[in-house]
């Protein structure tokens, strides 16, 4: 029968849009909301707590984000962290427990396949493009900076 | 129940093989996951494995482990040695499909791989009962398997990897289904036909909602079987596909009815019966050991005990690979069907 032709295609494509469920915006924007929100005070927390232990915002800050990332990594070695994803989507993904999840997770999944090629060449299979064009987008924003402003600015 | 139109004898009608001398199913048997386990057909699996690695150093060790059990448990049932297996089918979803072969490597019987993603255990059956009916084997066994785990690591992300899966996605089944096929007469349950399908595409590229994909090959396949065999929807107390799932089943359902076909109530799924709303697995279940265990479960004691008199399994998969669909490649799909009766219920 080979590939359908196209009207067959599109005439199909409609019927499949009527028969597709309808994704549950309303709940996955409320459990985004409430999911992120939750981790993201939480963060907040551990700020404000170094914050009044006499850090400075900065080191502040850096602490705060090791804490969350070593969070998210035990979450995810307890089986915990994708059940989060599952109800919260976005909201777990975002924050930087979820970071730290997109790298425990093949990490954990491909230490079968050994150190080197198994945890050593998978370790960025999901953070890896996350990485690259964020890279990628600091570049391009320094070179625009660089054109418009006309100098390296301190 | 209305004649068949195609003539005695072996041979083949269209797409449809016509068995006169039918294979019978000696013996059956399914092993699966937890999960599988808690759902509806919980009480028609024969095996439920309390954990997902049955105590191997890996999923896909695990998955064929499931295969192994699986066979050894239908030729238990069928009162067959390992030794008298002439041929052993089996496939599964694995690259180079690992679990079956490393599977085979422990039956160590003459082995032939099978790869047509859900809708193998359909296509090893209907192999088997070729190879039976023209006198090639004796004893055959057909098996196919899948896992939650090997599945998802090979076509989506790792296992602990937080996303959220759309309402289409289906839920890769960890389950194995196994069955032993005999020479004729020497059971109650006939392998009377088997129409292979086509590759069929209707440009759907979505992974993640394969049962759209799928629906245009199950139709495609049930309409040439009706054709080919001169039966009616009616001569069938259920028409099963596997697996279409809750999107897949009503388009397939739609397709039919473009064609004057309607099935009615006994058009079921194994995707839509193997779990329940409350396990989260959205369109339902998929993997080529869902429709293996469904059919080796429930579908096979249904029929040993006369509730079913006759069915028709049509398995239905899903040809993609994950380099294709990066690609921008559509979806290619076939489905092969297989009618299985209680030759004591249905007569001659």
């Amino acid at each position: 029968m080979a590939k359908a032709d196209k009207s067959t295609a599109q005439r199909y494509a409609r019927l499949v849009a009527r028969r597709s469920p309808k994704p549950p915006v309303l709940r996955n924007a409320v459990t985004a909301f409430l999911g992120g929100g939750a981790i993201c005070s939480l963060g907040q927390a551990v700020l404000g707590f170094f914050l009044v232990r006499g850090l400075t915002l900065g080191e502040a800050a850096i602490t705060a984000s090791a804490v969350m990332v070593g969070l998210g990594a035990l979450l995810t070695g307890l089986g915990i962290y994708d059940e989060m994803g599952r109800w919260a989507g976005m909201g777990a993904a975002l924050p930087i427990t979820g970071f730290a999840n997109s790298i425990v997770s093949p990490a954990m999944e491909y230490r079968r396949e050994g150190l080197v090629l198994g945890v050593g060449a998978r370790l960025f299979t999901i953070a890896g493009p996350v990485i690259v064009y964020a890279v990628a987008a600091a570049l391009l924003a320094s070179v625009v900076r660089l054109l418009v402003s006309g100098g390296l600015g301190g | 129940m209305p004649k068949s139109r195609a003539k005695a004898g072996p041979g083949k009608v269209g797409q449809t093989m016509v068995f006169a001398k039918a294979p019978t199913i000696l013996g059956a048997a399914s092993v699966v996951g937890p999960r599988e386990g808690a759902g509806p057909l919980s009480g028609w699996f024969d095996v439920i494995k309390p954990d997902r690695l049955l105590g191997q150093r890996s999923w896909e060790m695990a998955e064929s482990k499931m295969v192994e059990e699986a066979v050894d448990l239908a030729l238990a049932k069928a009162g067959v040695k390992r030794r008298d297996l002439d041929f052993l089918l089996a496939g599964d979803l694995l690259n180079q499909i690992i679990a079956s072969s490393f599977a085979a490597r422990n039956i160590d019987r003459p082995y032939l791989g099978l790869y047509g993603a859900c809708s193998t255990m359909a296509l090893a059956l209907a192999l088997g009962a070729a190879l039976v009916s023209a006198g090639f084997a004796r004893h055959v066994g057909a098996v196919s398997s899948s896992h939650h785990d090997t599945a998802e690591r090979q076509y989506r992300s790792p296992t602990e990897f937080g996303s959220q899966r759309p309402l289409t996605a289906q839920w890769t089944a960890t389950a194995a289904g196994a069955v032993v096929m005999g020479p004729p007469g020497q059971g109650d349950l006939r392998l009377t036909h088997a129409t292979i399908g086509r590759v069929v595409d209707n440009d759907q590229k979505n992974p993640f909602d394969m049962g759209s994909a799928m629906a245009p090959a199950a139709a495609d396949t049930i309409v040439a079987h009706f054709k080919d065999t001169g039966r009616k929807p009616d001569a069938y107390d259920l028409i099963v596909t596997g697996d279409l799932a809750a999107v897949g089943q009503p388009l397939a359902g739609d397709l039919l009815a473009e064609k004057g076909i309607d099935l009615g109530n006994r058009f079921v799924d194994c995707g839509k019966m193997i779990y329940d709303e409350t396990q989260d697995a959205h369109a339902g279940g998929s993997g080529c050991g869902c429709s293996a265990s469904v059919f080796a479960g429930y579908l096979v004691k249904n029929l040993a005990a006369g509730k079913l008199r006759r069915v028709l399994f049509v398995g239905t998969g899903a040809l993609h690979s994950p380099t294709s669909y990066q690609q921008g490649e559509s979806i290619p799909c076939v489905a092969h069907a297989v009618a299985v009766e209680n030759g004591r219920v249905c007569g001659n």
